[in-house]
């Protein structure tokens, strides 16, 4: 079960903010943030537990709207080896 | 908003009958057992899923002149049991048992479970072709669980430990709406119904859902009610919530498609959004979490995933087939044909 992310992962306290990256999708940000843009425009946010595009093909970026699914996109959770064998 | 309550139905035959004219007594009266079930096709038949549902009703909602202690009534859950045997027998006939090799990771095989959805293109056939009266019925066949959607999952809220369940009321919270009455889910299809000129009232078209819209709810139903099913009950969520963004994605461009505004696709685009976020917490978090603390419940999280997906294939076969041969998909239409 080692790939499965358990609940050691979520945010301990106040103010703490956690980024997981999951299996073949996209990252979960969840805690006490902000989304902008680089002109340091607030994005608004209609939940708490936000999913930030991953694979780049999202029609809703920065956010995930599933597209991922659809391109067959891979990549593990926790960091890629490198360097490669 | 009113409080729910729903009106019984007409009956569609010997089980719904007798359930029906039972429950308009009193619980002490004993409801006999039921007369021989045919069991030869539960998930398409009117007659045992409309009284299995409306058995199931009474823990969700009031049903006018029904006495609220039928709830629990012995004779009522023992004609109910009867009712779930055959379903439930049915159900396991259709769904592959779980290989060892998947239980070693819960959320790697629900990935794969999902990339081989049995189910027909139903949400790109909306996309591109349906029309609006198809449009109209995908909704009223929905409302039988958009209009309590979450509800059934969180039954499992008491029966998980502490890291399943955190996940879960990571994924409920934001169902509920994220505590605005107004931006939960159910209240949001409801008022998509409305916005297409729809009664988005709780219950309304209960007389027009055929047994497979019907099967479908119960699927949930049963496995929310039974908490030997709760490792079903959360592969049920978890395929659901995979199995969500990009349909409803298609559902909002359909809508778009036949002129309806923001009003209307707020709901599927919504969960465009949300899902894509829920999927991988009902996935990893709460279905992985639970297998890694209840090993003995992995293969029925699987069962849970494929059991949905094999009933949303049939439900999607009947839509798909019943416009394709020019009729509704629903009981009745809810338009009138035109003389």
């Amino acid at each position: 079960m080692s790939e499965d992310p358990g609940e050691e992962k979520r945010p301990r306290g106040a103010g703490a903010v956690t980024v997981t990256p999951y299996r073949d999708g996209p990252y979960l940000v969840r805690g006490d943030f902000v989304l902008q843009d680089q002109e340091g425009n607030e994005l608004e946010l209609e939940r708490r537990t936000i999913a930030l595009c991953r694979c780049g093909k999202s029609r809703i970026r920065p956010l995930c709207d599933g597209t991922h699914k659809l391109i067959g996109f891979e990549a593990p959770s926790g960091p890629e080896p490198w360097p490669r064998a | 908003m009113a409080a729910r309550l729903i009106e019984l139905p007409p009956p569609r035959g010997p089980l719904s009958e007798q359930l029906f004219e039972g429950l308009e007594g009193q619980p002490q009266t004993r409801l006999a057992a039921p007369g021989l079930i045919d069991c030869a096709d539960p998930i398409a038949d009117q007659d045992l899923q409309l009284a299995l549902y409306v058995a199931y009703e009474i823990h969700y909602s009031g049903i006018r002149g029904v006495d609220e202690r039928w709830e629990w009534a012995p004779s009522l859950l023992s004609f109910r049991g009867a009712l779930e045997r055959c379903f439930e027998e049915a159900i396991a006939e259709l769904v592959a048992p779980a290989e060892a090799a998947e239980l070693e990771s819960v959320g790697a095989a629900l990935q794969e479970i999902v990339a081989a959805d049995p189910g027909p293109p139903l949400s790109r056939y909306m996309e591109t072709q349906g029309t609006r009266e198809q449009m109209l019925e995908h909704v009223v066949h929905r409302s039988a669980y958009q209009l309590k959607e979450a509800d059934p999952h969180s039954w499992a809220i008491p029966r998980l430990s502490p890291g399943p369940k955190a996940a879960l009321l990571e994924v409920q919270f934001d169902e509920y709406g994220g505590g605005s009455s107004e931006r939960m889910h159910s209240v949001l299809f409801a008022r998509t119904m409305e916005s297409l000129g729809l009664d988005g009232t709780y219950g309304r078209y209960i007389d027009r859902w055929p047994g497979v819209t019907l099967a479908a709810v119960n699927l949930v139903t049963g496995f929310g009610l039974h908490r030997r099913r709760r490792g079903a009950l959360v592969g049920h969520l978890a395929a659901f919530e995979m199995t969500s963004s990009i349909p409803n994605r298609r559902y909002g461009n359909a809508l778009r498609r036949l002129g309806y505004g923001p009003e209307a696709t707020h709901f599927y685009d919504e969960h465009v959004e949300a899902d894509a976020v829920h999927e991988n917490i009902a996935a990893w978090d709460l279905a992985g979490g639970l297998a890694a603390v209840e090993p003995e419940v992995a293969a029925d999280i699987l069962f849970g995933a494929r059991a949905l997906l094999q009933v949303e294939a049939h439900w999607g076969r009947h839509l798909m087939d019943s416009w394709e041969r020019g009729e509704t998909s629903l009981l009745s239409p809810l338009v009138p044909i035109a003389a």
